[in-house]
This record gives structure tokens, C-alpha cells and sequence, in this order.
């Protein structure tokens, strides 16, 4: 059993307060009491804080609102003219693939020559090798080699990939920490769809990094686009197609960065990621247009 | 790096083309003694053409017995007209369309045990004297407008000019020798959903998601009267009246709108002079045929035929289960042309109208009667084959083999075979006079949306979402040339009647013009 679960361990073994259920009801009940409070009366670090925490929780707040308030919108939705001009034998057609628009959305771009070097997320937050390495110590019995590394981050490795001999592993990606697909979206189209991940073409950190196949904010990766029916100009199906990775996709430090290196970096990672519920555990990216 | 090799020059590839040619000759049997047959010549309408007569196997090429049968007619050489043979396989109802390079072997395939000395029916099709090469190379990209072209149409006099409909709200005429735009038609509030030459070439209609109509002088680029109002929603096709039944001096002009009405408009005063309404849904497409009966397919899963003179229903066909979505009839390509052929054009009024109604009844006869026969096309992934003179509201034959929606069909200009362009992929062609199928034209990886034949009837272009054209050979049912280029989808594609030129137009904003 885990160690820390001794709360719920206690209430099997000898059950709840008997007005838990009160005492619950009556702490919601005050919530709002004590949230004016806090705004009122905090001040300095403490009420930044406090006050961010709060905007983005009014943010999902309102946003949970309109999506409720869209959903109970009833009767048919106004005939709207199609965004692109099509002909008239495609005008009542029910918008057949979202994935053709894509493809032609992203030709349309790349015809203007600006946009062909542009990516969604052009600057990134550096990621130092303290940070992405983890010294493994090494050594027969004394320990005290230290030439090995692991991984801290997310990585892709291919499909035929087998770990080298111990003796000459240098990098270690952990299994753990490996992904074969991605969220990738559309910016403009809202399409999201799961697809395979082909390789990390370019991490924008370091030329090593890109080699590891690091999978951090602002790499390009190439995902297998042959489902989505997407043609080239030629008329072959198209299969690879270049996204950019938009998020965190490392699932949460404290369990995979020992304490030590946790500490020592803790200035640097609460720069980049204030908030540890930005990493998802998943790995979303927009295609490049 | 790999090295590509380089593309076959023009060089290369006549020799190619010349070499695939020949070859079909060269393949002939000869000099064993392989025996005869006795042929019995008849025309598409089963009338006997020649006397029988008695013909080696081993010369019995198509080329050859073409030449033969043209001598047998009593033809001089100049006159010589090229023929197709279907052969019909003796004792049983199999036709096989395509002459083989080993007549006896497929003689022999088909349980005939005696070949030699039995009378084979061979069914003679006349071919077009001219022959139209097959479009190989871009000839011109032309860009211009400023949103996907929707339409595109040559003119009926010459390939010279090329209007084009585009989503940017203007239709625009272009040179296609030089490759240069001519004029921009702005007028429509709304997208180009169509444009229309006149049988005489001297004035172009276009229709528009702003409900109306216009009308210009191609020549000058101007407007010719006002716009045409009168549709409540959506104008999405027009057919103008065949020369050869324009009446009081004017043309007419057909336009079918979203609104479930056809309105038939005089082209002089700009007055309407029937509205044809009675379709439930939106009218997709339109056609004038020669008989003075106008065609409509309607979303309300519906053809009506018309009376055009009266404005009254003549017909109406509620067979298909689905959307009809587009139709063609027997004689679209004479109608289109009107008096233009290669042969030039006629001096007089009176010339040119009895041209042509020649032209049109040499298209429209079947037994020697006219009968202008339809297709329709509908999303049920049939299409049925029409012959509303001799057959009325019964249909002549359900055309069953697409796998999804049929998008389009055309009549081959000679009237033998029927195109039908479908989503599943892939363009089927038909025998026009029984809708037996044919055979299957695969190798687009999308949607084919269009497809349009050659003026000799001996290639087919498709234009499909796969940013390609296609250009194939309907009797041997074989990929011509593959046609890159377009960088988006290809929403319309023509084949100029003077067979000179094709020109395509897509959601890549750039009009294309292919050469051979």
C-alpha cells in the first residue's frame, strides 16, 4: 500500500467524523466568504497570486458558461455562405472532409513566400542540459562515474529503435517518457486529430537535443498525414507533413526529477512552467502552415 | 542524393507515341494461312451497310477493314472516313467493343469452335475524320483571379477564347493563344456559379449567387442590357436555346436557381418569358434540347421536361432516390457548336440555321427518327438513360456500377458512350445505346468532379479534387496522360470543340490551359 495514503486508509479503518457531510456543505457554503476576504485583505506576493489563480479560474469559468449556453441553442443553424467560393455542385454539400480544407489552407500559405520560414511559436524558453540531463552514477561498485544521462524530458524514438549495449549507452530515454503519437490542430480550421508521430525534425534547443529526439515546447516534429486523404500538387497522397509542438508535454517533474537537481534548477523551472498543471501528459501540436 | 532523371524531351516522347501507334499494325499475324470469316456489315442501327464478304484472318486488322469497307461503299479516297468495329460474337448476345489485335483468338475465346467460314456481324461506327491529339503539356498559367475559378467554358467558334467564373464576383474572358487575359466582367454581388457562350458566340451569360443573371458582349466586354432579375435565391445553371430554334430574332436563355424555379428569359428585351416552377427543391441542373423541350434535375429527386415554347410540363421522372445532379443529352456537343465545325462557317442566316439543324438531327437520329435521348445523374449512384420522344416517362436503362454520388455526365460528341464522373474515384463510361457498361477509368485518388470529351469522341478528360487532370482513352479504357499542376483542387475543366486545347480551372485560383 502507499505511503501516503493514510488519510483514506484511516477512513476505512475507523470511518468518518460523523458531520463530515455538514462540515463539507457549510466549508462550500463560506467559499465565497472567503474568497472576498482574500481579495480584500491580501497584499503583495501573496495577492499576485492570488489574484492570477483567480482570473484563470474566472476564464474557465466563462468559458464553461458559453459552451453550456451554446449547447442549448435550438432549431437549425442560419444558412451561412460557405468561407470558400466552391461550384454549384458542391454548394449543398455537407462539408465533406475538414482535411481537404486543411491541405488547401496550408498551400494557400505557403504561396506567400514570408510565411514559408514562419512557425506558430517562434521563440522558445532554453532548456539547459542541467535541466534535461540527469547524471546517472556509474561504476562497478564505488558508484562515482558520472558519464551516463538520462533523459528528463519527453522523447520520440522510432519504431525499430533497441537501446544499446549498457557499456556504451550514453543517453538513456526512458520508456516512460516516450510518445508515438500527437494532438496535432489546425490554427485556424480548429481539427484536431491523433496521428503518428514520423520524427523530430528540428528541436530549436540544440542540434543534440533534435538528434534525442526531445520532444519539448517549439520542436518540429513530421506526423503521418496519410489518413486525412490530403493530396500533393502532383496527385500523390501526401504522408508527412511538419507540426510544431505547442505544449508541455512532460507529465509532472517531482516524480521523475530527484530532489536534489529539483531544488537546484527550482528558479529556472519556475520560470518557465509557474503553473505545474501546464504539462499535460500529452503532446498537442499545430500543423505548420 | 538521388539523381532524378530527367524528363523525356518532346523528342523522346513523340517517338514513344509514334511507336505506340504503329505497334498495333506491326502485331499482325502473317503469313501462316489462318483461314476466313464472312463479315456482315451494319450500322449502329442494325442496317446492312455492304454485302457480305469474305475476309482473310490474317489481314483482318481494323485499319484494313476500315479501308475495305470505306471501298465497298464506293468512296473515293479523299472521303475515306475512319471506322470503329464492334464485333459481334455469332450465336450469342455479346457485343465486344473493342477490336482486338488477334481477331481469331477472341473468336476462339468466346466458344466460337468454327471461326472459319461463319458469318461475323461487325457493327461499323463512323469516326471523326479529324483526330484530336491528346493535351500533354501546360500551355499557359494564367492568374488573374482572386478567388477559386468555379466554371470555365470555350467558346463554341474557335479555342481562342476562354470565359472563366471565379468566386471573386467576376468572369473573366482570356486569350488563351497568347495566354493573356481579354476582359474582366464585373457586375455579380456574388460568386460566378456559371458561364454560357450562345450557340454564335456573340454573347456570354453568367449566373451568380446574387440572383441574377448578366448578360455581355464578348467581343467588346461589356454588358449587354441590364441584369437579369426574377430568382429569389441562387442562380446555379443556364442553357441557352439551340440556334437552329431561335425564333423572332433573339435567343433565349434558360436559368435554373436554387428556388426550385427555371426561368426562360428573351435575351433582347431581358423579359422573362416562362417561369417553370413546380420543383420542390433547388433545380441543379439545366439543359435546351433541340426538340424544343427543356430538361431539369432538381434536388427533389425529380426530372422535369418542358415545353419550351409553351412554358408547360411535358414529363416528369420521379424514379431516382437521391439529388439529380447533373444531365446530359445525346446531342449537347451539336447543340453547343450550333453551324461551327472544322468544315468553317456558313455565310448566310439561312445557312447557318439549316447547318445547324443538320448537325443537330445527324445527332439526335437513331433509326432514322430523331430522338433526343438524356442521362441523368443523380447522388443515388445511378444514373438512368432517358429517350422521352419514343419512351416517355419510362426509362430506356438504369446505369448501375458507381460506388458513391455521380457528379457528372457527358455525351460523347459522336453519341456512342456515355462519361460519368462519380466521388468513388473514378470515371465509368457507358454504351450509349443500351447503357450497358463499358468499362472504368481508375486512377484518380479523389472525388472526380468533371470531365469533359474530346470533339472526335477519342479522349476524355476528368478533372478531380486530387489536383490532377487526367486525360484517358475511352476504348482501351488506358491513362493517355496524367496532368500535375494545379496546385488545389480542379473544380472545371473543358475541352475546346475545336479539340485544340483544354482549359482548367480550381481552388487554386490560376486558369491552366493544356496543349498537346
Amino acid at each position: 500500500m502507499p505511503q501516503n495514503e493514510y488519510i483514506e486508509r484511516a477512513t476505512k479503518l475507523h470511518g468518518r467524523r460523523l458531520d463530515t457531510e455538514e462540515r463539507a456543505r457549510k466549508k462550500t457554503a463560506r467559499e465565497g466568504h472567503k474568497q472576498s476576504e482574500n481579495a480584500q485583505n491580501l497584499r503583495g506576493l501573496r495577492a499576485k497570486l492570488y489574484a492570477k489563480e483567480r482570473h484563470s479560474q474566472k476564464i474557465q469559468l466563462r468559458k464553461t458558461i458559453k459552451q453550456h449556453e451554446e449547447r442549448n441553442v435550438k432549431g437549425a443553424a442560419e444558412a451561412k455562405e460557405p468561407g470558400n467560393p466552391v461550384p454549384a455542385y458542391l454548394l449543398d454539400r455537407a462539408n465533406p472532409t475538414t482535411a481537404k480544407a486543411l491541405s488547401s489552407q496550408i498551400k494557400n500559405k505557403r504561396a506567400e513566400k514570408a510565411a514559408r520560414f514562419s512557425v506558430p511559436i517562434p521563440k522558445v524558453k532554453g532548456i539547459s542540459e542541467e535541466e534535461l540531463f540527469k547524471v546517472v552514477k556509474t561504476g562497478a561498485k564505488v558508484h562515482k562515474k558520472g558519464w551516463k544521462r538520462v533523459v528528463t524530458k519527453p522523447t520520440f524514438v522510432g519504431p525499430d529503435f533497441t537501446r544499446r549495449p549498457v557499456k556504451y549507452e550514453r543517453f538513456i530515454r526512458p520508456m516512460g517518457l516516450r510518445y508515438k503519437k500527437a494532438n496535432v490542430t489546425h490554427p485556424t480550421l480548429n481539427v484536431t486529430v491523433q496521428l503518428p508521430i514520423l520524427g523530430v525534425k528540428k528541436n530549436p534547443n540544440n542540434p543534440l537535443y533534435t538528434q534525442l529526439g526531445v520532444l519539448s515546447k517549439g520542436t518540429i516534429i513530421e506526423v503521418n498525414v496519410s489518413d486525412l486523404g490530403i493530396v500533393t500538387a502532383s496527385g500523390k497522397i501526401a504522408w508527412g507533413r511538419y507540426a510544431q509542438v505547442t505544449n508541455n508535454p512532460e507529465v509532472c517533474f517531482s516524480h521523475l526529477i530527484s530532489p536534489p537537481l529539483f531544488t537546484k534548477h527550482r528558479s529556472s523551472l519556475g520560470k518557465t512552467n509557474t503553473n505545474p498543471t501546464q504539462n499535460d501528459g500529452c503532446l498537442n501540436a499545430v500543423l505548420l502552415v | 542524393m538521388a539523381t532524378v532523371a530527367p524528363p523525356p524531351s518532346k523528342r523522346q516522347k513523340r517517338e514513344e507515341l509514334e511507336r505506340a501507334t504503329i505497334q498495333q499494325d506491326v502485331t499482325v499475324p502473317t503469313g501462316a494461312e489462318l483461314g476466313s470469316f464472312k463479315a456482315n456489315f451494319i450500322d449502329s442501327d442494325g442496317n446492312q451497310l455492304a454485302d457480305v464478304i469474305e475476309i482473310n484472318f490474317a489481314d483482318a486488322s481494323e485499319k484494313n477493314i476500315s479501308v475495305l469497307l470505306n471501298t465497298l461503299l464506293e468512296r473515293d479516297r479523299e472521303d475515306f472516313t475512319p471506322y470503329r468495329f464492334r464485333i459481334h460474337i455469332p450465336g450469342k448476345d455479346i457485343i465486344v467493343d473493342q477490336y482486338p489485335t488477334d481477331l481469331l483468338a477472341l473468336l476462339q475465346k468466346h466458344g466460337v469452335e468454327n471461326p472459319f467460314e461463319t458469318t461475323i456481324t461487325l457493327s461499323a461506327e463512323p469516326q471523326s475524320v479529324f483526330k484530336v491529339q491528346a493535351v500533354s503539356r501546360l500551355a499557359h498559367r494564367i492568374p488573374g483571379h482572386g478567388q477559386p475559378i468555379l466554371t470555365a467554358q470555350f467558346s463554341p467558334a474557335s479555342s481562342d477564347r476562354l470565359a472563366t467564373g471565379s468566386g471573386d464576383n467576376t468572369a473573366r474572358i482570356w486569350d488563351t493563344n497568347t495566354g493573356t487575359p481579354k476582359f474582366t466582367l464585373k457586375g455579380h454581388t456574388g460568386w460566378v456559379l456559371g458561364v454560357a457562350w450562345s450557340p454564335t458566340a456573340h454573347l456570354l451569360a453568367t449566373c451568380s449567387m446574387d440572383k441574377t443573371v448578366r448578360l455581355w458582349v464578348p467581343e467588346e466586354g461589356k454588358p449587354f442590357g441590364s441584369d437579369l432579375k426574377g430568382h429569389m435565391k441562387e442562380v446555379l445553371a443556364m442553357a441557352w436555346e439551340p440556334y437552329h430554334s431561335w425564333r423572332d430574332g433573339t435567343a433565349r436563355l434558360a436559368s435554373a436557381s436554387k428556388d426550385g424555379t427555371c426561368r426562360i428569359w428573351t435575351v433582347n428585351s431581358g423579359k422573362t418569358e416562362h417561369v417553370l416552377s413546380g420543383h420542390k427543391g433547388s433545380i441543379s441542373c439545366v439543359r435546351w434540347g433541340g426538340t424544343g423541350l427543356i430538361y431539369t434535375g432538381s434536388h427533389d429527386k425529380s426530372v422535369r421536361v418542358w415545353d419550351a415554347v409553351k412554358g408547360t410540363l411535358v414529363h416528369q421522372m420521379t424514379i431516382h432516390g437521391h439529388w439529380v445532379n447533373h444531365i446530359a443529352l445525346s446531342t449537347d456537343h451539336a447543340l453547343r457548336t450550333g453551324y461551327f465545325d472544322e468544315k468553317g462557317v456558313p455565310a448566310t442566316d439561312a445557312a447557318k440555321k439549316a447547318k445547324a439543324i443538320e448537325r443537330f438531327e445527324r445527332a439526335a437520329k437513331i433509326q432514322g427518327k430523331v430522338a433526343e435521348r438524356f442521362v441523368s445523374a443523380s447522388d443515388d449512384f445511378t444514373m438512368f438513360l432517358w429517350d422521352p420522344t419514343n419512351n416517355g416517362t419510362k426509362p430506356v436503362a438504369r446505369l448501375l456500377g458507381h460506388q458513391k454520388m455521380v457528379n457528372h455526365v457527358a455525351w460523347s460528341p459522336d453519341g456512342t458512350t456515355i462519361a460519368s464522373a462519380a466521388w468513388d474515384n473514378s470515371t465509368k463510361l457507358w454504351n450509349a445505346r443500351d447503357g450497358k457498361f463499358m468499362s472504368s477509368l481508375r486512377g484518380h485518388v479523389g472525388p472526380v468532379y468533371q470531365c469533359s470529351w474530346a470533339a472526335d469522341s477519342r479522349l476524355l478528360v476528368t478533372a478531380s479534387k486530387d489536383c490532377t487532370l487526367k486525360v484517358w482513352n475511352p476504348r482501351s479504357a488506358k491513362l493517355v496522360m496524367d496532368l500535375p499542376g494545379h496546385e488545389d483542387q480542379v473544380y472545371a475543366v473543358d475541352w475546346a470543340p475545336d479539340g485544340k486545347m483544354v482549359a482548367s480551372g480550381g481552388a487554386d485560383k490560376a486558369v491552366r490551359t493544356w496543349r498537346n
